[in-house]
Formats: structure tokens, C-alpha cells, sequence
């Protein structure tokens, strides 16, 4: 019985659910016990409270008794990344600096997941303040890939993408600030969204870099992201970045949208360091969409070979002034012996940060110190906008850009530790989509010959989630990769 | 050798709004320890700012108030430092592209004496911007408290370009921006309560010599005598550095009004890199051509334009309107008596106003508000003089009566028997003659042409009266006779 539910994407679940054959608790009991089963193992989650998650099952299965249930995802187990605030749980950013931090309040997503009735499923584990592409760089624990134990899961939203993966939960919520979601999706065999920046409200997402961060889910299927976007994304009074627009009903949208679609391939994509079976399962892809009758055309990003360079500008300069908070003052590690005010600054933040973070925050103060800004900072800004350009250019052609998602399947823990460089490299393909503020997607792919899963990447034109949705359930709806799941 | 001053401001205001700058939890002052905070106050992870658009109305009408230009778009940086009373450890604030831009402040120097006006000036302003304010620290003997009741409040910063040349010029332009911000329900500026507060630059030149000279900034000036002091303090210091060979140093001092004393805080080396960047959390604001001629159809006269109104079109002196129109308040209650009271009563209505009813409110610690003496009361006896029903010494005994009780005065003359007496045509005439002829020497001036010589006359007469003759009556009778003799 628990392993059917564990299994299943919210669209069959919710029929369940609504013709009562299951109920929430039943569920949200099978992912408690799945996630005490094999969590262990796997080590997705930083905390969970299995109380106040029945809780809110009885409290969905009371409102569905009494002909008050709110849609698809009532009822519904989802994990949330551990930089996302729900009120009165723990808020760590898998980071010492706030490893006994409690919420006050509710982000903006989290309140509009209760509204739609779902159960908020435990803290997910992540990169140290969502920075890193291997969830190496937790001050807690590493997350496992659930494919092959001894690799990454991906980073940062690593708890998010090995959940799901290992039926910890039905879908989580990550955040992306460069390829944060559709990594860790692709290297856990599990679809992941990356919304257009100003979508979904970043009000109570711990900010990295705020004008890369986006908050999006990981799902089983196509259909499942669909429904969880309907659910979170909108304009926030409380976010002067969100944007106002019409959210369409995504998931009835899906089947409405049909091809032929004009597919564009980046040349720049395809060269130096993708690995030949991610290449290979990536190209299957592309011959299932030409079969189909979608043109596929070349298209040229002449300006992304510059993208990690920029990214590493922009997203450490806003994370050096964005951790400025983190201090030892009014929450989070306070050092215990330090002599007077200056003392308490650099013996919290040296006690609290990790190697990683220290790193991001000491590159971005160099790059805005005066006398660095225009060499740095500024340029980067301006590249920024050449590689938007690319984008908004190659969309005069085509509707959607195919890509692979990262360069390799899962790396093993420690292989690119050491090496911050390397590290960088496996959001190659991501990182442009962030610095561009579009939509981007991946689904599973495919499989290398040694059984770790591959993803495949969808990069649509901005808030045209709608049709970036039903490009990708074309594919997703044909092929079954999604239904395979790892041997724990 | 002779030196001259270089003075440049830089004035931070705190703006009347009901919330804080960036979240909806409320703005005040004295209330308990850390009452009005919130995630977005206090930081917490996660929070992000939402602009209060009032907090921006405030800067536009202050700028359109002062002749600024006000840019189409605006941004927000932030200014990166660690302090505790700094919750985020970044200020958010305006870099290169503030809200207002340009401008002057008109102010009006010491005249020569107390009773004639000095002379006016207009001090170049560089910019305006809008920024949040920080907490307060709380020193204790072994421990600080942080208090983050201010922090997210509204501020503004002044800067004005380095235009001033004395401390007496860096104390009007203090005092007429003051009046400005308050006339226009920007701020109370009230120093105590730190809602305005200024820095100085200052450095010292040789007369004549076009390049500036080292500059020091003064800090901590949180009263605008302690900016003149202040001021007055560090020019007389630097003039001695150079005057004993020394040479003076690019650095930040610390000055305290209650000693006296200055101190530095800190060099040129020693300065912050704030990091300044724009804030990826907000969007520029556009500021269009609707939204500043909204702001403009709600400015009022300024201080200055209002006193030579008063001095031009009502003929009230400066000793009168130099005391009127630095309160806003005050000039309304002034403006409405004298319309009341009529053309050509404005003078009086302003001796009335500032002599004795100000007087009374000192001496009973009233303000304006809580006077029981409205502007139709003042009106009312101006007219009861002027008409000669009652004696202005009889006023004045009227007028505290109307204060301690807020009747009419009229009733007030009706009931304590003040008014001067219905005269009897022919008993006035008789004692006018009485007058005349006992007083052959003032009649001679008189006839001669000394006008003045008349009052001479009216002591006697005002005798016989008992005092309660219409002096009115009395001249016109007089003068009627006197023109027979």
C-alpha cells in the first residue's frame, strides 16, 4: 500500500483523495514512514515534525468530510527547502549560523501551500545558504543521491530533488539562484521548475542573491509542477519584485497548448565538457521532438561562455551584502567569548559560516569595494543584459530553448570538493536562465549506461510558463523515465 | 593672515509618516524598548522591504518646496557597514540617482539690529534623498542594549552645496530649512527628539584663494546652537593649526555642545568603504509629471514669501512678522484675526498677538492651541479701540480677562464697566474749552503749526472725563474749537 502512495504524482493522489479511497493522513503516515525508513540513508531532511504534519492531514481530511476541500493539493505532503520560513518550524539554511532558528512567520509560498491545504513537510537539506551544486557544503550532512549513494544529489536544493526521489515526499519546494532546482532535478531523475524571476514571491526565501533567487518545485511529472506553480506563483504586495500578471490555470492549459513548436538549439551548449551519454540522451530528446513535427532550429547565445563569470560577480556581491545580518546580534550564532563589539562580528561569523560562504562573501566584498565596482560589478551588470539580449533574440525564432541541464550526471562526494572551479562548471547550462530572469525546466531524459539518471532542460520566454509547461508534458506524457526510482 | 570659511551641510530629518519606511508597523517616539518592529525591522531571515509611498510624497514636497529638480526615476542603493543599531548591516538609501536634485534654501542673516531685517541669501542645495533610519544604542556599565524602535524610519538627507562662510550663516540656513519642513507637515524638526540632526564640513581658506582647503567633518551636532558653536569652535582651531605652522588633516571630528570640545573620530585612511550597490530588492521609482503636480497643488506659501506678504500687502513691521511667521501656526491665527478685523487693522492685530498674547500664554505655559482667545476675539477688540468704545489701557485689562475666561470683550467691557462714556456734546465741548484757555502756551504752539501741541490739551480733559472719554470724540471736538480761536 505505502509504496503505491509514495510513488504517485499529485493528479492520481488527489483523485484518490477525493474519492476518499485514501486519505491524508494515510499518506502523510506512508511518507513519515517512508522518509523514517529510508532517510537515513539518503538524508534529505535536516528536521521534520511528524506531529504538526498529521496535524495538518486531520485538518485536510476534516475540511474534505465536511465538502470543503481546496483543490489538487489538499492533502498533499510537500517538503520544503530549508531556507524557505514556515511558521514555528526551524530555519537553518543548513548553516551553523542558524542552526537553532526558529520561524516567526510564514513565507509567502508556504502560506499560499497552506491555503491550497497542503501538508508542509519537514525542513530539506541544501548547500549552506543555497550556495554550491552538491549539497557538500551543509553544515549538517550531505545529501545522498538516492540513485548511487556514494554521489551528490545535486545542488543546492540537493533535500529537495533526493526527496522526492526517494518517495520522502510527493513534491518539494527548492529555490534556484543558478541552476539550484534543475541540477540536483536532473541529477535525481525528478522534474524541476525554475519560474521567470518576479513569478513567485521570494517573501521569507533566506536570500542568496536577490535578483537571481527564485523559489519553483520539484515534481514527478510535468503535470505535478503545473498544479504546484498554480499554487505559489502570483504578485505579493510583500515583494516589490514581484510582477502583476494573470497566473493561467496551468495544469488545464497543458493539453490546450499543442506544437508544432519551433525548438531552439544552442550551439554554445553542446561543445567542451558534456559528457557524450548526457549528449546522447539529449539528442534522443531533440529527434522525439522533431518526429513530432517541431522545428528544430540552431540558434546562437554568443555571449555564454561569460555567464559563469558574471553569475560568480553578481550572486557573491548580493550575498556579501545579504549575510551582512547574520551578525550574532539579534538571532542565530552569537560567539561566546568575544571582547567587545568588533570582536563579536568576526568570531560569530568565522564560528558560523562554512569554507564556502566565507568564500562568496570575501569575493563579493572585493568586487564592490571602491575602486573595483566598474571593473567588476558594473561590467558584469552590463554583460548581464548582453546575455538577456541573446536570449530575447534567439526567441524571435523559436519558442523554447533545448538544452541539457548539467554537463554530467552525479558526480561522487568529494570529486570536485576541493575544487571550487569545477564546482562552478555543473551549473554551465543553468546559470545564463538566472542571469536572464527566464523560465527554465528539467525532466528526466534518460539513464547512463551506469544507471544515473540524466535531465534535460526547456528554457522558456519569460512568464510563458503556460507553454514551456506543455512543451515539456509532450515529452514527459511519452516517455516513462519518471516512473523508474532508485533501489533503496 | 586673513582666512575665510567654507561650510557645507549635510542635514538628515526624520519624516512625519505613520509607518516605517519599508513595512506597515507604525513610527513614533518614546515608546517602550523595541515596541514598533517587525521581521522587515528587525531583519530576520528571509524579509524583504516594501516602499511606503508616503515617505517619498514627504521628499517630493520637500524638494518642490526648495526649488529641486525632481528626476524621473530614482533608485535605492544599499550602504553596506557594520554597526549593531544597523539591523540588516546595510542602510537603504540613495546613491547616484536620489529624488531630488538642485534647489536652495533662502535664509536671512543677523541684521544689524534686532528690529530691522538682515540680510537674505540663497544657499545652493546639491540634493535630497530619502533613507532609512538606524536604532539607538543603549549604553550600560558592562553591557549595550539595542533599541530598534527608529531603525526603518523615514529620513531624509540634505546636503547643501559648500556655500556657507560663517557659523551664523550655517544657523540661519539650519532655521530657515526648519521652518520650511515644518510650514510644509514634513517633520516637526524637533533636535531634542533627534528628528533633525546635521553634520559640517568645514575648512579654511586664505581670502582669495580659489581651492578649497583641508576639510573636517564635524559630527554629532544634534541642536542648531551646538552647529553654530560648533562651527564657530573648529574654524578658530584650524585658523590655529596653520597660524602655528602645523598642517591640518582630512579627518571626521566629534563635537560636544555641552563641553565645548571636539575630538577625532577618524582619518581619510581610516574611512569606510560602504560598498555601495544598487538594491536588487526594489525597483527604481518613476516619478511622472501627475504624481509631481499633485505633490505641488499641496505646497504652501514659504516662510520667507509669507513675511514679506505680511510686511508688504498689510503693513505689519518686521519686529512683528519676525516673530509671527517663523510659526506657522501663529501666522494662520495672525492671518485670520486681521481679516476679521479689516483692512488696515493688520498691525494692530499682530501688537496684540505678539505682545500680549504671547505674554499670557508664557506666563500660564499655553500653547496656541489651547488659548481660549480665538482670532475673532482679537479682531473684536481691535475693533472696540478703534471705534473708541474702548481706551487701549482699558484694552489691555480686557484682553487678560478674555484670556483667563474666553468671553467677548465686549461683554467683558459691558460687565467690568470699561467702556468709554457716551459723552455729553455740550459738557465735552466745556471742558475742552476749560482746557484751551488754561493753557495759553500750547495754543500758541499749536496755532503756530506744532500738531503735536493738541495733546497737551487732552490730560485735563481725560480728568474731567474720569478717563472714559472717546479720545476720538475728544480730538475731533478739540481740533473743531481750536480752529474758531
Amino acid at each position: 500500500m505505502s509504496s503505491e502512495l509514495i510513488y504517485q504524482p499529485i493528479s492520481q493522489l488527489a483523485d484518490q483523495l477525493a474519492s476518499k479511497k485514501v486519505s491524508s493522513v494515510e499518506l502523510t503516515q506512508a511518507i513519515v514512514a517512508r522518509t523514517k525508513a529510508v532517510d537515513p540513508k539518503v538524508k534529505a531532511f535536516n528536521s521534520f515534525d511528524e506531529a504538526d504534519a498529521l496535524a495538518q492531514a486531520r485538518a485536510s481530511d476534516e475540511r474534505r468530510a465536511a465538502g470543503q476541500a481546496r483543490g489538487p493539493l489538499d492533502g498533499i505532503p510537500i517538503g520544503i527547502k530549508d531556507v524557505i520560513s514556515v511558521e514555528g518550524q526551524p530555519l537553518t539554511a543548513s548553516s551553523k549560523m542558524l542552526a537553532n532558528f526558529v520561524s516567526p512567520y510564514d513565507a509567502t509560498v508556504t502560506k499560499k501551500l497552506k491555503n491550497a491545504g497542503a501538508v508542509c513537510w519537514g525542513r530539506l537539506n541544501l548547500d549552506e545558504f543555497a550556495m554550491g551544486s552538491s549539497t557538500e557544503n551543509s553544515a549538517f550532512h550531505t545529501t545522498s543521491n538516492p540513485y548511487d549513494l556514494d554521489r551528490v544529489p545535486g545542488g543546492s536544493s540537493g533535500g529537495s530533488a533526493a526527496a522526492v526521489a526517494a518517495g520522502e515526499a510527493i513534491a518539494t519546494l527548492g529555490s534556484d539562484t543558478g541552476g539550484s532546482i534543475r541540477q540536483p532535478a536532473a541529477l535525481c531523475n525528478v522534474v524541476g521548475l525554475k519560474p521567470t524571476y518576479g513569478l513567485v514571491s521570494r517573501y521569507g526565501l533566506i536570500a542568496f542573491a536577490s535578483s537571481l533567487d527564485q523559489i519553483g518545485p520539484f515534481t514527478r511529472t510535468v503535470e505535478d509542477a503545473a498544479i504546484t506553480l498554480g499554487a505559489i506563483a502570483g504578485y505579493d504586495p510583500l515583494d516589490s519584485t514581484s510582477f502583476k500578471t494573470e497566473i493561467p490555470d496551468y495544469l488545464a492549459e497543458l493539453s490546450k497548448r499543442k506544437g508544432p513548436w519551433k525548438i531552439g538549439i544552442p550551439k554554445e551548449y553542446f561543445g567542451e565538457g558534456l559528457d557524450p551519454e548526457v549528449a546522447a540522451a539529449v539528442e534522443k530528446a531533440v529527434s522525439y521532438y522533431e518526429k513530432l513535427g517541431c522545428e528544430i532550429k540552431n540558434v546562437s547565445l554568443p555571449h555564454t561562455e561569460y555567464g559563469v563569470g558574471v553569475y560568480y560577480i553578481i550572486a557573491t556581491a548580493e550575498c556579501s551584502s545579504n549575510l551582512g545580518r547574520y551578525d550574532g546580534v539579534r538571532y542565530g550564532h552569537r560567539s561566546k567569548d568575544a571582547k567587545d563589539i568588533t570582536e563579536l562580528y568576526f568570531k560569530s561569523r568565522a564560528e558560523g559560516f562554512g569554507p564556502e560562504v566565507k568564500r562568496r562573501i570575501i569575493l563579493g566584498t572585493y568586487v564592490l569595494s571602491s575602486g573595483y565596482y566598474d571593473a567588476y560589478y558594473l561590467r558584469a551588470q552590463k554583460v548581464r543584459t548582453l546575455i538577456r539580449q541573446d536570449f530575447l533574440n534567439a526567441y524571435k525564432e523559436v519558442d523554447v530553448i533545448l538544452t541539457p541541464t548539467a554537463p554530467t550526471p552525479a558526480f561522487k562526494k568529494g570529486e570536485k570538493a576541493s575544487n571550487p572551479l569545477a564546482m562552478y562548471l555543473s551549473d554551465i547550462y543553468t546559470i545564463g536562465v538566472n542571469l536572464a530572469g527566464l523560465p527554465g525546466l528539467s525532466i528526466p531524459c534518460g539513464f547512463s549506461k551506469s544507471g544515473l539518471p540524466i535531465g534535460l532542460q526547456l528554457i522558456g520566454q519569460p512568464f510563458k510558463e503556460a507553454e514551456l509547461l506543455s512543451i515539456a508534458h509532450t515529452y514527459d506524457r511519452a516517455h516513462d523515465w519518471a516512473t523508474r526510482h532508485p533501489n533503496l | 593672515m586673513k582666512y575665510e570659511a567654507v561650510i557645507g551641510l549635510e542635514v538628515h530629518v526624520q519624516i512625519k509618516t505613520r509607518s516605517k519606511m519599508f513595512t506597515r508597523v507604525a513610527a513614533g517616539y518614546g515608546h517602550d524598548e523595541n515596541t514598533l518592529t517587525d521581521p522587515v525591522v528587525l531583519a530576520l531571515p528571509g524579509v524583504l522591504p516594501v516602499l511606503n509611498k508616503a515617505a517619498l510624497d514627504a521628499i517630493i514636497k520637500a524638494g518642490l518646496m526648495i526649488g529641486c529638480e525632481i528626476p524621473a526615476v530614482c533608485k535605492w542603493d544599499r550602504k553596506n557597514y557594520f554597526y549593531p543599531d544597523s539591523p540588516k548591516n546595510y542602510q537603504i538609501t540613495q546613491y547616484d540617482q536620489p529624488i531630488c536634485i538642485g534647489g536652495h534654501v533662502e535664509i536671512e542673516l543677523p541684521g544689524p539690529s534686532r528690529n530691522v531685517m538682515g540680510e537674505h541669501k540663497k544657499i545652493p542645495v546639491t540634493r535630497i534623498h530619502l533613507e532609512e533610519d538606524v536604532g539607538k544604542l543603549n549604553h550600560g556599565a558592562i553591557d549595550s542594549l539595542v533599541d530598534y524602535n527608529r531603525a526603518g524610519t523615514p529620513l531624509m538627507e540634505l546636503v547643501s552645496e559648500p556655500a556657507m562662510h560663517s557659523a551664523d550663516e550655517a544657523y540661519a540656513f539650519l532655521t530657515s530649512l526648519r521652518n520650511t519642513l515644518v510650514y510644509g507637515g514634513i517633520s516637526d524638526c524637533d533636535m531634542e527628539k533627534g528628528q533633525m540632526r546635521c553634520d559640517a564640513n568645514i575648512s579654511i581658506r586664505p581670502i582669495g584663494e580659489k581651492k578649497l582647503g583641508t576639510k573636517v567633518e564635524l559630527k554629532n551636532l544634534n541642536s542648531i546652537s551646538f552647529v553654530r558653536d560648533g562651527i564657530e569652535h573648529e574654524i578658530k582651531r584650524q585658523i590655529a593649526v596653520l597660524e602655528s605652522g602645523g598642517t591640518l588633516i582630512q579627518e571626521t571630528r566629534d563635537y560636544d555642545g555641552q563641553t565645548g570640545a571636539s575630538q577625532s573620530l577618524r582619518t581619510k585612511e581610516m574611512a569606510h568603504d560602504y560598498r555601495y550597490f544598487p538594491d536588487p530588492d526594489l525597483m527604481p521609482v518613476k516619478v511622472d509629471a501627475e504624481w509631481k503636480s499633485r505633490i505641488q497643488s499641496g505646497i504652501p506659501e514659504l516662510p520667507f514669501d509669507k513675511q514679506r506678504r505680511f510686511q508688504e500687502q498689510l503693513s505689519v513691521p518686521f519686529t512683528i512678522t519676525s516673530v509671527l511667521v517663523p510659526d506657522r501656526d501663529l501666522s494662520a491665527y495672525f492671518e485670520e484675526a486681521a481679516k476679521l478685523a479689516g483692512p488696515g487693522k493688520a498691525q494692530a492685530v499682530g501688537n496684540w498677538i505678539v505682545n500680549d498674547l504671547l505674554r499670557e500664554l508664557g506666563a500660564s505655559k499655553l500653547s496656541l492651541a489651547d488659548s481660549k482667545v480665538k482670532p475673532a476675539h482679537i479682531a473684536a477688540l481691535v475693533k472696540l479701540v478703534d471705534a473708541g468704545t474702548v481706551l487701549t489701557s482699558a484694552a489691555r485689562e480686557i484682553f487678560v480677562e478674555m484670556f483667563a475666561t474666553g468671553d467677548q470683550p465686549d461683554g467683558i467691557a459691558e460687565r467690568k464697566g470699561l467702556k468709554a462714556a457716551p459723552t455729553d456734546a455740550g459738557e465735552l465741548e466745556q471742558w475742552c474749552r476749560d482746557s484751551i484757555v488754561a493753557n495759553p502756551k500750547a495754543l500758541a504752539e499749536f496755532k503756530s503749526g506744532k500738531d503735536s501741541a493738541i495733546n497737551a490739551f487732552k490730560g485735563p480733559i481725560m480728568k474731567a472725563a474720569k478717563g472714559k472719554a472717546n479720545p476720538k470724540a475728544v480730538d475731533e471736538t478739540l481740533r473743531k474749537l481750536l480752529a474758531t480761536m
